[in-house]
């Protein structure tokens, strides 16, 4: 910055919301926003995957049998990542596998957060016996780990898209309620919402209008972290065997079919892991610049 | 802390682990298919010998009462008969579990080696290379899928390198008379140090795994206790005071900072027991986790059931635990 | 340690000797100089009270005398002799022998000061075993223990030997502080600064703790720096005092002589806080306006916007000037009678 202020940049300050503050912050990170740039390619892939991909990912080839990688030997640039034991292309069944996993993850947690947006609010607004059944609620679910959570439920209700969606959910939801809770016990105590109430205005129109608004960048700053993990979880079923059934190309189910071919055919488990891991670590490098954003005082 | 307090803490466990078996015997309820044909699926058996073995079962009595039963027998570890093992379930568990215990045990020991002085070296000098480098290795280490990075473990050290087995807990020429069921442990107590290495070489790879994930959370939670220590009146007075930094900083500083770190190393081991599923998969460990696993595919529910509400336990006992560990290692907090 | 006697005068050498100190802090609006240009003298055996409000630089300097200035913060210029070496090129090494063993500090509030996970016992030992010579090689730490308890006995914890061994927060917060000075005094040290020592105690044992202090300088011979934002305490328990404001001294003399007659308006304004016994009834008037920024002061007096006294000729730097036996003011308008 230079040493005279520019005025211009002192006007817009201020009559920029604090959420645009937050953003601009948020892209000024260069490392944040080339990682989000990577979960958009990702996405970009995903949506348009039957345009992108070099080849239909569900056609078997006995010829191309564990064809290895382009610059190995016996490998062709037409197939540049090798082919999986049953000689289907590997990068177009990565590319195919972004969309189970982009659709999963943003499906949980979108779900997710609006149901604990929806009990956070009400168990940390109206109090009494709402937030006591609902609390209860969510200290019961905390009390299993999540994986185990999801498998038992898997267990039960057979593989498939929709289910891992409904089993995730199932958990997921009590982090955004419990974090949209403790920030409305603190906001009800403040200024702006006390005034609401001395003025009458309905309690439903207080909680979504009033205090929605002033408590959403925290949820959202965890919602793109969840993201991260619910992918994970989405991979380890399906890598399980209790996810995606194939022939559906997913990424963990992707890296368990090579794990048969571990001795003479490490491209088939390897390049699937390192796509979740790219996709993965990429969400988790934007949430962190986005949460420095939004709150700098987590910055240290 | 007060006995009074502990057992307050203790008594409110009690409805979160009522809520957790509810969850745990619903779920049983819902699962689709009968237990008793699944049970009797290979056998060819007349309707009068399903009722029979129905009204056996206790599965032909309203949902609470069996709820009831359920409860006393899950406090008394009765949970029934593993069908596929044709042994009660308890048993199979029981003999599953060391192995469970030992790679996680393991893991946590690991990840603490690892994350407590990287989290403090990066405290000390922060903003140098060490704690860039801690910090972009933590963003790793959350972000690696456990079982992708065990196979590419297994894919470096056990098929390239050769140096590491690829499954297994011990190899069959080794065979030491249990004490603890700890293979690594039992192989020392009894004398043998050819089973210990041989048992530890198959250790490493999955704990290494298991370890990852956490070393890279309890990383950051040093790092951050270890800053906010540093600031802190009694480390400037202890500086005040002459004392070495090796004092100041080991002993004065640490031990405060070491308390978020056991509190979320507590709740962390909970997480644990979901990777083993994952890992003890991969390395093909024959631990619990495998064997739930392996359950699900042939339908063995009742053992799946027992697995999960044993996990659940656990997973709530541990939080327990660092609750308390929270309080006795600070004794400025009061219950 | 390197000994560069000052020439020979008339008075004792000084045991803590300060001269042209400015101490600085860059900060995001720019650099902070918390002291600036400060010159003191501690002789051996008195107690010189420094008083200033909160961000007068008074706990700084003395920071600077103990080297606990953490970076970004730092020295900038000046010089600090203390027994005849000078701190300034001291090695950290020699900051570990001196501090503990020659110069010793106790901290506003003990509750913080004090290892909240470390036992007293521990916390007082720790400090023997570092610095004194004298106690064995072998079973130091029980050793160490003996002289422990002896000095928490001489501040005043009852049934010290069988308390020692519990944690801080067990105590009360009159307990801490005496356990504090204990710490502090535990090897003797020449000099102790004293930062606040009761500003986080109840009145009743605030004096309990300045005469233990008192009481304690004088049994061991040593120097006590008292700092404090209260005129009261320095009055009853100084044989000095410096005040301070914005970073400089703008005032300094023997307690009884300045309080009685203060030169410089700002001391003037403190001592109108302080409560007078004999006239409760008048109304305490306080200072108005704020401390200025410690950024790019300078070519001004400090207090300028705050006094009713200002003259146009009070803006540029004043030096300090001559009112009184040792009697200092940085007032252009020290030398008048004023009301």
């Amino acid at each position: 910055m230079t040493a005279v202020p520019n005025d211009a940049a002192i006007v817009r300050e201020r009559i920029e919301s604090p959420t645009g503050q937050s953003l601009r912050r948020f892209l000024a990170d260069r490392f944040s926003a080339a990682a989000m740039g990577i979960v958009l390619l990702f996405v970009l892939l995903a949506v348009f995957a039957p345009f992108i991909a070099p080849h239909d990912p569900y056609e078997t080839d006995l010829f191309r049998r564990l064809q290895p990688p382009a610059w190995m030997e016996g490998g062709e640039w037409s197939f540049v990542l090798g082919c999986d034991g049953l000689g289907r292309d590997i990068l177009s069944r990565i590319i195919y596998g972004a969309r189970v996993s982009i659709t999963i993850g943003l499906a949980v947690v979108m779900i997710a957060t609006v149901i604990g947006i929806v009990l956070g609010l009400a168990a940390g607004y109206l109090r009494g016996w709402v937030d006591i059944v609902i609390s209860r609620i969510v200290d019961i679910l905390l009390g299993f780990p999540y994986l185990i959570f999801a498998i038992a439920l898997m267990a039960m209700m057979g593989p498939g898209l929709k289910n891992i969606i409904l089993a995730l959910v199932l958990k997921e939801w009590v982090v955004p309620a419990r974090v949209v809770r403790g920030e409305v016990l603190a906001a009800r105590e403040m200024e702006y919402v006390e005034a609401a109430r001395a003025v009458g205005a309905p309690r439903r129109y207080i909680m979504f209008r009033e205090i929605l608004p002033n408590i959403l960048s925290p949820v959202i700053v965890v919602s793109t972290i969840r993201m991260a993990h619910v992918i994970i979880l989405e991979a380890s079923l399906s890598f399980l065997g209790i996810g995606v059934q194939p022939p559906t190309a997913s990424w963990g189910s992707m890296v368990a079919d090579g794990r048969a071919f571990v001795l003479d055919a490490w491209w088939v488990s390897t390049f699937p892991g390192l796509a979740i891991l790219a996709l993965v670590l990429s969400i988790n490098v934007a949430s962190q610049g986005l949460r420095d954003a939004f709150d700098p005082k987590f910055s240290d | 802390m007060k006995p009074l307090a502990l057992l307050g803490r203790t008594l409110q466990l009690v409805p979160v682990l009522l809520g957790v078996s509810v969850i745990v015997f619903v779920m049983m309820l819902l699962t689709p298919g009968d237990p008793v044909e699944i049970m009797l699926a290979d056998q060819q058996a007349t309707p009068q010998q399903v009722e029979t073995m129905r009204h056996d079962m206790g599965l032909d009595r309203p949902a609470l009462e069996r709820f009831g039963v359920f409860l006393g027998n899950a406090a008394t570890g009765n949970f029934g008969l593993s069908f596929f093992h044709r042994r009660p379930v308890f048993d199979v568990i029981a003999e599953r579990l060391p192995a469970t215990i030992e790679l996680t045990l393991a893991a946590l020991l690991l990840a603490l080696v690892i994350a407590i002085p990287l989290g403090v070296i990066a405290a000390i000098k922060k903003n140098s290379l060490v704690d860039r480098l801690a910090a972009v290795g933590s963003l790793f280490g959350i972000s690696l899928p456990g079982f992708w990075f065990g196979i590419i473990l297994i894919i470096l050290f056990a098929v390239h390198l050769k140096i590491l087995p690829v499954a297994g807990r011990m190899d069959f020429a080794c065979e030491v008379a249990p004490v603890t069921y700890l293979l690594t442990i039992d192989s020392l107590l009894r004398g043998r140090p050819d089973c210990f290495t041989n048992a530890l070489s198959h250790l490493v790879l999955p704990a290494l795994t298991l370890a990852l994930p956490m070393a890279a959370v309890l990383t950051r939670v040093q790092r951050t206790a270890m800053i906010e220590v540093l600031r802190s009146d009694y480390i400037t007075f202890a500086e005040a005071k002459g004392l070495s930094r090796r004092r100041i900083l080991w002993r004065h500083a640490l031990k405060n900072a070491l308390v978020p770190t056991v509190t979320v190393a507590a709740i962390e081991t909970g997480s644990l027991l979901g990777g083993n599923m994952v890992v003890e998969t991969v390395f093909g460990w024959p631990g619990l986790g495998r064997l739930v696993v392996e359950s699900i595919f042939v339908r063995n529910y009742p053992l799946v059931q027992a697995a999960v509400l044993f996990y659940a336990v656990t997973y709530v006992l541990l939080n327990f635990v660092a609750d308390i560990l929270y309080t006795v290692l600070n004794p400025r907090v009061k219950l | 340690m390197l000994l560069t006697r000052s020439s020979a005068t008339d008075r004792p050498a000084p045991l803590l000797s300060i001269r042209g100190l400015k101490t600085c802090f860059p900060t995001r609006a720019g650099l902070v100089t918390a002291v600036d240009g400060v010159d003191l003298d501690v002789q051996p055996g008195e107690c010189l009270g420094i008083v200033g409000e909160s961000g007068s630089g008074k706990s700084v300097t003395f920071a600077s005398v103990i080297g606990l200035i953490r970076p970004p913060g730092r020295i900038a210029e000046g010089s600090i002799h203390f027994d005849g070496a000078d701190l300034r090129t001291l090695d950290p090494g020699g900051w570990r022998r001196l501090r503990g063993r020659d110069i010793a500090m106790t901290m506003q509030d003990a509750l913080t000061a004090l290892n909240p996970a470390l036992t007293v016992a521990e916390q007082i030992c720790e400090v023997l075993v570092a610095h004194a010579q004298d106690l064995p090689r072998r079973n130091r730490w029980r050793a160490a223990r003996a002289r422990a308890i002896e000095m928490l006995r001489l501040v005043g914890i009852p049934a010290a030997e069988s308390r020692m061994d519990d944690y801080p927060h067990q105590f009360s917060g009159g307990m801490r502080q005496r356990i504090m000075i204990a710490i502090a005094l535990a090897c003797r040290p020449k000099l102790l600064i004293a930062d606040e020592p009761t500003t986080a105690l109840d009145v009743t044992i605030q004096a309990q703790v300045l005469d233990l202090i008192s009481d304690l300088r004088r049994e061991f011979g040593m120097s006590v720096v008292l700092i404090t934002h209260d005129l009261g305490v320095v009055a009853e328990h100084t044989d000095r005092v410096a005040v301070m404001y914005a970073g400089q001294i703008v005032e300094t003399g023997p307690t009884r002589d300045l309080i009685a007659h203060p030169r410089h308006p700002y001391t003037r304004g403190l001592i109108g806080l302080i409560p007078r016994l004999s006239d409760l009834d008048a109304p305490i008037k306080p200072i108005e306006g704020q401390v200025p920024d410690l950024i790019g002061l300078g070519g001004t007096c400090r207090f300028a916007d705050r006094c009713e006294l200002r003259l146009p000729e009070c803006r540029q730097d004043i030096p300090m000037r001559p009112v009184g036996a040792a009697h200092e003011a940085r007032c252009i308008r020290a030398g008048e009678d004023l009301p």
